[in-house]
């Protein structure tokens, strides 16, 4: 009897708080709700990060008109498929999912609830109501090549790769190609992580690099890690995905920052309007979704080259992958894009380009 | 005046069943006085975490589909530490009970396998995590190892041999390099319970899993060894049962259920065999077998409310804006009393009064 009251009386509060919160989420249904998951932690001063400065710039931009949440910390597991489930189910109407990894869960999501809007970032699959989009690193590589090749003493560049996909090898083969127009003889040392965010994996790897006769540290991992150890070692580095001056105020040349900001509001006012559309886009410096950080730490000439560089890119008159490229084996790789490769064979990209003195693991 | 600990004659019987309830009832105290110093109301908090979760169906399947391979692992390993043997490799065996099953999907990809798939690649899942179970068992047993550090060891070891299969032989070619197999054929992959949801055959198998493991430990001779083994070695030597024996039982069978867990989960809500599949499913476990008190029934409860805090703690970024970290300090606020609390069982605290002392020395 007693027991039956109790559950009577838990039941009884339960209910009355869920209608209660209930209540909160129909007033605010009005606005556009907007959802985000992030890999990392908001404060990784990296990839992650600036997906929040994007979200940030949203809610500077649309104040009242939007709601925006964000779930981080999402592994790319089977957790995140619940992640952008739960996203779904609270009403939110437009989905940000920013790692590669969270491709097939957004897509078997967006499958679920036709209504509501999805973009994947750096991914290639797609739907009615699903739009993937990414930057043309690649561009602000090929300026770090030429600039490191200028900066390096040694001649030997070392570079901290994450994971060997597309986007990391043609990121390594940009600066090569842009690195040997300087110095033909330049080598280059990679060191694999397998971690897109791993302070103390990252700093190992920039001290072995160091150790291994590299006086020029790049990387393609998220956090500031490399760029601090490079600075107590009087080394010099590449900021990445964000500006990491602060890290090294006298080691950092430039860095290829991801700016989403632009195109997060551009897709929430064609939400906001009614005109979103499923589409797949890929920018780069011209479109600023990808931009320089300040070029520091180098002689005006230098400075001078990574501007004019820079220039001719967003001009269009300067292709990173012009034709002919030779491949590691010395052949010349075949050329799909008129004079320079066309997109399909970046975004696969899966060959290393001659000088490279260093294989693709699991190739 | 000190407080000191006490040795109690006997394990007190009430404290053990209740020391869980004292540990929740503090967390919940200290996790309201917290919501409080962030400003948020704690009642809706725990409203969030707790509730919410529970009251709608999709939530619930949710909790079960974290739940099961928790639930499966934890089982396993309290049979481990009921025999006094430590299996801190759950992590690794799931991850080598995943890779062996895929292995079978694999390839079988594409061709026109039947409805043998699934069950084969189960029980090579199975099989394979008992295998790579019994390497620390073996060692301890034959090396006097310790089985702590070899079955830990392991865990980095099928993290790699993962690795190494997704981003080389089993690489899916239409995956852009991206370290993935191929999603599995329907064959291969673990039936839904209810069609859209994502409640899978798995928690079903966890659950026969739980019934299993109560029969085995309250009924049989064999669970009987087990306790006797752990609690009283030398009357078990005098009653002739072989703790070697038991060691490599334990282990074989902990290690089959974390393999069976993790082909479960890879065929089931993954779909396909990537990095990073287990979110620490093998370590969160154990946590889940000890809050459980290494009990059938007591890890099936311990297993939901660890998954509850998990989705709950999703729901209150979402609903709430809490941040996850709180989630986490939460957990770990959890697992500090828990601890605590059980301190209690076996001994008692104790006020001592400064001039018991002098009455000493009058002595």
């Amino acid at each position: 009897m007693n027991r039956k009251a109790l559950a009577a009386a838990a039941l009884l509060l339960a209910t009355g708080l869920g209608l209660d919160l209930g209540l909160g989420a129909a007033v605010a249904a009005d606005k556009l709700k907007v959802g985000f998951v992030y890999i990392g932690p908001v404060g990784d001063f990296g990839w992650t990060y600036q997906h929040e400065v994007g979200r940030q710039m949203l809610v500077k931009e649309f104040g009242d008109k939007i709601e925006t949440t964000y779930l981080e910390n999402v592994s790319e597991g089977p957790d995140s498929e619940r992640s952008i489930e739960q996203l779904a189910r609270a009403g939110n109407q437009l989905i940000f999912t920013t790692s590669f990894g969270y491709m097939d869960p957004t897509l078997k999501v967006a499958k679920r609830h036709p209504k509501v809007m999805f973009e994947h970032a750096t991914g290639f699959k797609r739907d009615k109501n699903m739009s993937s989009y990414s930057g043309r690193f690649f561009e602000g590589r090929y300026i770090q090549g030429l600039i490191a090749a200028k900066m390096s003493k040694k001649g030997v560049l070392g570079y901290i790769g994450s994971f060997p996909i597309p986007e990391v090898i043609s990121g390594i083969n940009a600066t090569m190609l842009a690195a040997q127009k300087i110095n033909p003889d330049i080598k280059i040392k990679i060191i694999w992580v397998n971690t897109w965010f791993d302070p103390g994996k990252e700093a190992d790897a920039a001290k072995a690099l160091l150790d291994q006769g590299a006086d020029v540290i790049m990387q393609h991992t998220d956090s500031p890690a490399a760029m601090q150890v490079a600075s107590e070692r009087g080394a010099l580095a590449f900021g990445q995905d964000s500006d990491m001056i602060k890290f090294g105020p006298k080691t950092q040349l430039t860095a290829v920052t991801n700016n989403w900001g632009p195109y997060y509001v551009e897709r929430v006012k064609a939400a906001l309007d009614g005109t979103w559309k499923s589409e797949d886009t890929w920018a780069g410096l011209k479109d600023k979704m990808v931009v320089m950080a300040p070029y520091t730490n180098m002689p005006d000439d230098v400075k001078k080259m990574a501007m004019d560089t820079e220039a001719a890119i967003i001009a269009g008159t300067l292709k990173p992958f012009k034709c002919p490229i030779m491949g590691q084996d010395g052949k010349e790789v075949e050329c799909k894009g008129g004079d320079a490769l066309d997109p399909g064979q970046v975004l696969g990209m899966n060959f290393y380009v001659k000088g490279i003195d260093d294989k693709i693991p699991g190739k | 005046m000190q407080l000191v600990l006490e040795k109690r004659a006997e394990r007190s019987t009430v404290i053990a069943l209740v020391s869980p309830v004292i540990a929740i009832g503090l967390t919940i105290v200290t996790m309201s006085i917290l919501f409080v110093i962030i400003g948020k109301n704690p009642i809706a908090a725990l409203n969030v975490y707790f509730i919410t979760p529970l009251t709608d169906a999709y939530s619930l399947q949710e909790l079960a589909v974290k739940a099961a391979p928790l639930v499966m692992i934890a089982i396993g390993l309290s049979l481990c530490y009921l025999a006094n043997v430590w299996n801190i490799g759950a992590e690794g065996q799931f991850l080598v009970g995943a890779v062996a099953g895929s292995w079978l999907a694999v390839k079988t990809h594409g061709t026109d396998a039947g409805a043998w798939v699934l069950p084969a690649m189960m029980l090579l899942g199975a099989m394979a995590g008992a295998l790579y179970a019994l390497i620390p068992a073996f060692c301890k047993v034959r090396f006097g190892a310790s089985e702590i550090l070899v079955s830990l060891m392991l865990v980095y070891v099928a993290d790699l041999l993962l690795d190494y299969l997704v981003r080389g032989p089993w690489r899916d070619p239409a995956g852009f390099n991206f370290p993935t197999t191929a999603e599995f054929d329907p064959v291969a992959t673990v039936p839904l319970l209810f069609e859209g949801g994502r409640l899978h055959l798995g928690a079903a198998i966890a659950l026969v899993i739980v019934i299993g493991a109560a029969v085995l430990l309250g009924r049989t001779i064999k669970g009987f060894e087990i306790r006797v083994v752990g609690a009283a070695p030398r009357a078990a030597r005098f009653g002739g049962f072989s703790s070697n024996q038991l060691v490599l039982l334990t282990f074989a069978i902990s290690g089959a259920l974390a393999g069976l867990a993790g082909i479960i989960e890879v065929a089931g809500p993954v779909g396909h065999l990537q990095p990073g599949i287990s979110p620490g499913y093998g370590f969160t476990a154990i946590i889940v077998a000890f809050l459980g008190r290494l009990n059938p029934v007591g890890i099936l409860i311990a297993g939901l409310f660890l998954a509850l805090t998990f989705i709950g703690g999703e729901q209150a970024q979402i609903a709430m804006k809490i941040p996850l970290d709180i989630t986490k300090v939460f957990q770990g606020i959890l697992l500090f009393y828990v601890l605590a609390c059980d301190s209690l069982i076996l001994y008692r605290i104790k006020l001592i009064m400064p001039q018991r002392k002098v009455a000493d020395g009058a002595t």
